[in-house]
């Protein structure tokens, strides 16, 4: 019996159990569902092993929605909680597990999959390319992150839930204060998660470097391929951090090694450094593919051509390289003195200059364009007001003094929700509703979808602004009740309004992906919103080979200039195409970091060395096997170009 | 629509500059370390504002003007591909704000990180505040007395707070007299504060410590002198003596109530060796005993 109770929940309540019964019931129903329809073929054949980077992306944002629902009812949780002074709806111990997964999950699980959901669907369509440079690290890439990603999910079954906040602060985090394997769910996960993240980041950078169509200079590639570069930059060199902070930290809990902990030369300090060493340039790899979402979407309806392009890329090259010389403001009260604290506060401020140009080259866009507000339109301008105020309250935080009095309050949380819900969730709704249906080949449901923008519009608003004020009242973060004297009730009540009206906004998107699958046309153009760069040239849904043939680039708006100004983009005849085999490698080989993940959670070494020899055997697999890929002959293509609708020229 | 949702978000910031201007606990110094946090953040608040203005009057002129439904069915928009002079403007005027804000930070900074304004050639009242879970212990090694989740503390006259940890990292705070610092198991910080009025001020650890985190709070309580003075030899005649057991009982995880004692646990359990942020009494001249001190340390464990 001592093996099994290990994996009990330190903290078991009935709402426990019920999710543990819940999760246990779908996955039945989904393993006999999958089995009673036959599925299993279909399954493994056209998703499990897929490589095509157009799947992989759909697959990123299928978890990014489920995640997005695991982290939202957090949220919810979260806010009922704190509606009404000395709430006992969580206990201290069940508040604190739930404010760290919504952290955690919604900002690696959530937004990063989103993220990357966009980037994998659209970037080699942008350019021209056929897939990525590596499609197979490609598919590894996203099992590694789902594998990551369930992992952290089944913790509050089994073992019990990280408690320590999305941060892990040490010596909080170390076996002394946190006792429970909920802080290696976390190390273990977003390891392997970030694993996942760091080959994401080599592999798109190749790809848009060595892949681009022919005549496509870096200055004419659009603007959400080189927020998509940027963004892989970041990457590879911010992860690195994370991966060693996190071995670091896993070894402090698993093999008592003395990295974070107080005693025996131990700094907890190192571990705040290296987190926003990592954590400043994550928040950019969030932002900047949000950047991009918005400078295609604003051009297409404003329709007009995007407003200071150079300056543009000038600016996000500007903020990444700034995004690495202020994480010390993430700690300003750790007492490094008022020089530092200086430099940092400067250094801070200094990328609200590159924002504001792009803020400002916007607005320049809609100047004298033509403005269609669609879904997608409402909320990429809805972005701008809000994500001002989240922008002008970073600098104020900014400020190392006034920062003493704002830090760890919910003038904070305040301040981050109101830049992150804009400028990545707002982006990525208008993403989803923009690129829909060129990947799906139909269109969601614009009246559904401009209900759930003002729902989600109105919402942020109430959810958040309240918290400036009980911020500044002197309200902390992450307390799980507070007195009624405090005064801080009315405006927890109006937050909470705020996220309900949130949910709901979320639903109507749900909602809208539902009906509009069930009822929507079918028949609509490869190129329905008039839109201006490559992705729009191919067929709707794109075809395996994303263009039968590769299209020769002479402007930054090729696809405008081909209709406007008759460029022609596709020259000469179909020609056999070279595309890469599917294989189940990266599958399997991410079952068996699931499996060494769990086993290290729970110090299972037998286990994990055979997940690891597991592991190495795929690798070793891969280096000794044959595989030249596929070619599909031109009477192939002929007959997929017919059925979706005749060739492109 | 978006202009309902402007003039929404403006309400909004607006409730937030109107009653945050007197009664929210931030806003409502009654110290000079607090009174400086206070202006810089009134101050940027007003510059802050007249940015958004600007973009959300651009932002309406936009969507209303040149929204299809009010322009000819056959307008094309022309191409514009930039004006050197409009970028001129939109980088030189938020490079003039943030050089503006730039000097404001660095001079407050400077000025909170040291003695409070008005104060400076005051003998400071030197009190260690050590956060454990999740609890506050206050000792005054002059006066020899230790209070637990309280503070008196004499009204003008600068008093620097050394802080430090047993366990997690917590965030001293109390923020009607000053911002905060953090409390840390591996050396000890300088918080410069004084209070010019008598009161019973808030004060909290926000920095996330676990469990108990949400009830780590202590009050402070600034009297006259005079009131402190009486307060002190009180405490002298009546109190408990503090010893090791009694320490590290109260050390245990755990909430506690208020409690006082004579003598203070620096003696036997003291604080950690490194400074930070108290140039004039742990100057230079220190940092070489410091670091013998710290690798004798290391090399005993």
């Amino acid at each position: 019996m001592e093996f099994f109770d290990r994996f009990a929940v330190p903290n078991p309540t009935f709402t426990i159990y019920a999710s543990m019964v819940a999760i246990g019931l779908t996955m039945l129903a989904i393993l006999v569902g999958i089995t009673y329809f036959k599925k299993w073929g279909y399954l493994w054949r056209e998703w499990l092993t897929t490589v095509d980077h157009k799947r992989i992306g759909i697959m990123y944002l299928i978890s990014a929605l489920l995640m997005l629902f695991r982290g939202g009812v957090d949220a919810l949780m979260m806010r009922a909680q704190t509606a009404i002074p000395d709430n006992t709806f969580l206990n201290a111990q069940e508040y604190n597990e739930v404010f760290t997964t919504h952290g955690v999950v919604m900002i690696l699980f959530m937004a990063m999959a989103f993220v990357m959901a966009l980037m994998n669907f659209v970037t080699p369509l942008q350019i021209g390319a056929r897939d990525v440079a590596f499609p197979r690290l490609n598919a590894l890439s996203f099992w590694l992150y789902f594998m990551g990603a369930m992992l952290f999910n089944i913790s509050f079954v089994i073992g019990g839930s990280p408690d320590s906040g999305w941060t892990s602060y040490f010596p909080l985090a170390g076996n002394e204060f946190s006792p429970s394997v909920g802080t290696n769910y976390y190390m273990l996960s977003i390891q392997i998660a970030g694993l996942g993240t760091l080959i994401t980041g080599i592999n798109f950078i190749v790809t848009i470097l060595k892949m681009r169509a022919p005549g496509m200079t870096l200055m004419k590639m659009p603007m959400f391929t080189w927020s998509a570069l940027i963004t892989n930059l970041i990457i590879v060199f911010a992860f690195p951090v994370l991966t060693v902070a996190l071995a670091m930290g896993t070894m402090d809990r698993l093999f008592g090694t003395h990295f974070f902990s107080i005693d025996n030369g131990g700094m907890d300090m190192l571990w705040a450094n290296f987190f926003w060493v990592w954590g400043h340039p994550e928040v950019y790899i969030l932002i900047l593919p949000a950047f991009g979402i918005y400078s295609e979407i604003i051009p297409t309806f404003a329709r007009r051509n995007l407003y200071g392009y150079k300056s543009m890329v000038i600016s996000i090259v500007a903020i990444s390289a700034l995004s690495f010389l202020v994480w010390v403001h993430h700690f300003f009260t750790m007492g490094q003195g008022a020089l530092v604290n200086s430099i940092f506060s400067i250094s801070t401020m200094a990328i609200a200059v590159p924002t504001g140009v792009k803020i400002f080259n916007w607005l320049l866009t809609l100047w004298k364009g033509k403005i269609e507000f669609t879904t997608a339109m409402l909320y990429s301008v809805g972005f701008i007001p809000i994500f001002t105020i989240g922008g002008v309250t970073g600098v104020m935080l900014a400020m190392a003094s006034a920062d003493y009095q704002y830090h760890n309050t919910m003038f904070l949380v305040a301040h981050f929700h109101l830049v992150i819900i804009p400028g990545v969730v707002f982006a990525m709704i208008a993403g989803l509703f923009y690129w829909w249906p060129k990947m799906f080949g139909f269109m969601l449901n614009e009246k559904l979808g401009k209900a759930s923008f003002w729902a989600i519009a109105v919402g942020v608003c109430l959810a958040f602004f309240p918290m400036f004020i009980s911020g500044l009242d002197g309200q902390a973060r992450r307390m799980y009740t507070y007195s009624e004297s405090t005064g801080f009730g009315i405006w927890n009540m109006i937050s909470f309004i705020g996220a309900s009206m949130l949910a709901i906004g979320f639903i109507l998107i749900v909602y809208n992906i539902y009906y509009s699958t069930r009822y929507a046309s079918r028949d609509i153009s490869s190129d329905p919103w008039n839109a201006r760069s490559l992705e729009w040239a191919t067929h709707s849904p794109v075809p395996d080979y994303n263009f039968a043939i590769t299209p020769e680039v002479q402007s930054l708006e090729a696809f405008w200039d081909a209709k406007k100004k008759g460029h022609k983009l596709f020259k000469g005849n179909y020609k056999e195409i070279h595309m890469p085999n599917n294989s189940g490698v990266p599958f399997i080989m991410c079952c068996f970091f699931f499996l060494l993940g769990f086993a290290l959670v729970f110090s299972m070494w037998v286990v994990a060395i055979i997940a690891a020899i597991g592991i190495f055997s795929c690798m070793a697999h891969r280096s000794l096997e044959q595989d030249h890929g596929h070619h599909i002959s031109v009477e192939e293509i002929t007959k997929t170009e017919e059925k979706l609708g005749g060739a492109k020229k | 629509m978006t202009k309902k949702l402007i003039l929404f978000s403006s309400i909004f910031a607006f409730l937030i500059f109107l009653t945050g201007c007197q009664s929210l606990t931030v806003l409502d110094p009654k110290g000079p370390q607090a009174e400086t946090t206070a202006d810089v953040i009134m101050t940027s608040i007003w510059t802050m504002l007249i940015i958004v203005i600007v973009v959300f009057i651009l932002l309406i002129v936009m969507l209303v003007k040149y929204r299809a439904r009010n322009q000819a069915d056959d307008y094309e928009p022309p191409y514009i591909k930039g004006n050197k002079w409009v970028e001129i403007i939109c980088v030189g005027i938020p490079i003039i704000i943030v050089i503006f804000l730039s000097v404001i930070t660095v001079k407050s900074t400077y000025e909170v990180e040291g003695k409070p304004k008005g104060y400076e050639n005051d003998e400071p009242l030197v009190i260690y505040a050590a956060s454990s879970n999740w609890k506050w212990h206050f000792s005054y090694p002059e006066e020899n007395i230790e209070t637990v989740n309280y503070v008196f503390i004499p009204t003008d006259r600068p008093i620097e707070f050394k802080l430090y940890a047993y366990g997690p990292i917590a965030s001293f705070w109390v923020p009607q007299l000053a911002g905060q610092k953090y409390a840390m198991a591996n050396m000890v910080n300088t918080l410069n504060l004084a209070a010019t009025e008598p009161g019973e001020y808030m004060g909290r650890n926000a920095s996330f410590t676990g469990e108990g985190f949400a009830e780590q709070t202590f009050n402070v309580t600034a009297l006259p002198p005079a009131d402190y003075q009486t307060w002190i030899e009180e405490i002298q005649a009546t109190a408990e003596p503090l010893t090791e057991d009694k320490f590290n009982q109260l050390l245990e995880p755990g909430r506690l109530g208020q409690e006082t004692y004579t003598g203070t646990h620096l003696e036997f359990s003291p604080p950690p060796t490194t400074h930070h942020g108290a140039k004039e009494s742990d100057g230079t001249e220190n940092t070489e005993q410091e670091m013998n001190d710290s690798m004798e340390d290391s090399m005993e464990n």
